[in-house]
């Protein structure tokens, strides 16, 4: 419904500015919304396609059709399944210890001065390194295997999500608060009716930025010696310079970010549809 | 109605200091003034003059630095829910639906389920609403939230209504609308009110007493019994009575605004 009225406006503004170009304009906001993800998904084939001509370029991108095909080939090196199924434990338990661990740091932070002082600052800090510098770290303490992969993305998420969901804590309107304590309602009220319903955009923000991590800390947690995982295929690929299927995971890669973004989206939806939201 | 019956709130010198950056602030001075169970009390004052401070105060939000205030001879320590209050910004519930805003009160103060719905539909109704009862805040105008903000103090049975300018925000018209249903309301419900205002008219059209402030730090530079009869409506604006306090009540409030400005 938002995307409608916001071709309407465009085309008012249009009709406004250029009256005499009116028939072209129309042409082009005749053309739906589906169809232009299909345009603009040719125009990105095409560019790829340009890319694996050029001679320059052509070896980091071979065509389409070879990328494609080399799903096969990787399924048929058994190696496909594992390497999907692989990343995706990792995120998941990443992902979710990170927000098992951020709700109530957060909460803390955001009620206790002394919590606040002590730990905000290191979470900043802290969140500024990326972390592919402290995987070895990781890696001396936990070994390799799963366990570095989970606790690399927990850290990373974790402290991403503790930080949108303090700082949405500490801006709840406090007139809502107020309102709440003189129709009677006592600490827990407030915490459970006020702060908890009043925090859930926070920390849907909070989920959508956390899965964006979770997938960019992805190859920093694989390169741990893992021994298997989309990121860790991709270094394992580069030794041996096959470009076609490295360039599959990559995709792989970026959809499963679109899919999460996708997923958090309806939930935030869902859940917080009662939010007066200018998009 | 007025100077009958027995004090309902008592100010008591009332004085707020607040520390600011810039050093202390002397919000209020020394306040005192009795309020009758049932009257409306209107009150006027330049900005900063410490209006809203004397509310939350009264309401149990704010602490007094000295003096008390008393409502039915008990010192006020803090909120209560014969004391409500409704807000400038509306401070409605987002993720309550209006019915569910109405309800919060009576919720927290244990009403039952069926009873609980019962008077929140009584007040929905009151203020107009009845077709907007599953609708939440974001899909309301400024009018129909403000509208939903004292129907929700009502239902939570207060015997005393701090209103913070309530209507500030709205335009003229809803303005006029809302001050009418507002009269009719406590008409019919007797509360004893607190209302503050910029608008001269709003005060004198709604309150039996108009209580002027003055510029900071606040004090009370007067209180004008206003005598019109009730019921008031619009066209009491335009009788000789009203234009004529409106009149001392705009020259006594533009001087303090002046000494403002100085
Ligand atoms: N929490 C606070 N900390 C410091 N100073 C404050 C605080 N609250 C109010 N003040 C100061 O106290 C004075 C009175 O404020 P108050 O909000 O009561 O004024 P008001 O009469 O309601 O004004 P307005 O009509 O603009 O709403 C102002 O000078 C204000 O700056
Ligand atoms: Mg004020």
């Amino acid at each position: 419904m938002k995307t409608v009225t916001k071709g309407e406006e465009v085309q008012i503004g249009n009709k406004i500015d250029k009256p005499k170009r009116r028939s072209n304009r129309n042409f082009i906001d005749r053309i739906p919304n589906k169809a232009w993800l299909g345009i603009s998904l040719l125009v990105a084939i095409m560019f790829w396609t340009i890319l694996s001509v050029l001679p320059s370029t052509s070896r980091s991108f071979p065509n389409v059709f070879l990328v494609a095909e080399s799903i096969g080939t990787m399924i048929e090196r058994g190696v496909f399944t594992k390497d999907f199924a692989s990343s995706l434990i990792s995120i998941l338990s990443g992902f979710g210890l990170g927000f098992v661990l951020s709700l109530p740091i957060a909460i803390l932070m955001a009620w206790y001065r002394p919590v606040r002082f002590i730990i905000e600052p290191w979470i900043q800090f802290i969140r500024n390194i990326p972390p592919l510098a402290y995987v070895p770290l990781v890696v001396i303490s936990a070994g390799v295997g799963r366990t570095p992969q989970i606790i690399v993305i927990t850290i990373a998420t974790f402290l991403t999500m503790t930080i949108t969901i303090y700082q949405g804590v500490r801006n709840i309107d406090q007139t809502l608060i107020k309102a709440a304590r003189v129709l009677g309602a006592k600490d827990k009220d407030i915490f459970l009716r006020v702060i908890a319903p009043a925090s859930l955009p926070f920390i849907m923000t909070a989920i959508r930025l956390g899965t964006a991590v979770a997938l960019t800390s992805l190859i920093a947690a694989e390169s741990t010696g893992a021994s298997a995982g989309l990121g860790m295929r991709i270094r394992a690929l580069s030794n041996t310079f096959e470009s076609s299927p490295m360039l599959l995971y990559i995709i792989i890669i970026g959809i499963i970010g679109l899919i999460f973004e996708k997923l958090a989206k309806v939930l935030e939806r869902r859940l917080t549809g009662w939010q007066d939201k200018v998009e | 109605m007025a100077g009958q019956g027995r004090v309902k709130l008592k100010i008591d010198h009332v004085e707020k200091t607040f520390q600011s950056r810039k050093g202390e602030v002397v919000a209020l001075n020394g306040v005192s003034m009795d309020i009758m169970e049932n009257e409306f009390v209107s009150v006027v004052g330049p900005s900063g003059c410490g209006k809203s401070t004397l509310l939350n105060i009264i309401g149990g939000l704010t602490e007094p630095t000295s003096g008390a205030v008393y409502c039915d001879g008990e010192e006020v320590t803090g909120v209560g829910t014969e004391r409500g209050v409704v807000f400038q910004q509306y401070a409605l519930f987002p993720w309550l639906t209006v019915r569910g805003n109405v309800e919060f009160g009576l919720n927290m103060q244990g009403v039952k389920k069926e009873k609980a719905y019962e008077i929140a539909m009584k007040y929905i109704k009151m203020v107009e609403l009845e077709d907007f009862v599953d609708s939440y805040p974001k899909e309301l105008s400024g009018g129909m939230k403000q509208r939903v903000a004292i129907a929700r103090a009502y239902a939570a049975n207060p015997s005393v209504l701090l209103m913070d300018e309530p209507f500030g925000a709205l335009d003229a018209q809803t303005r006029t609308q809302l001050q009418e249903e507002l009269l009719q309301t406590w008409e019919k419900e007797q509360k004893t009110c607190f209302f503050i205002t910029h608008d001269v008219d709003e005060a004198i059209i709604l309150g039996q007493k108009v209580v002027i402030m003055s510029a900071r730090p606040g004090r009370i530079k007067e209180i004008v019994d206003i005598n019109i009869p009730y019921p008031r409506n619009q066209e009491t604006k335009m009788t000789t009575e009203f234009l004529d306090v409106k009149n001392y009540i705009w020259s006594q409030v533009y001087k303090e605004y002046l000494a403002v400005k100085k």
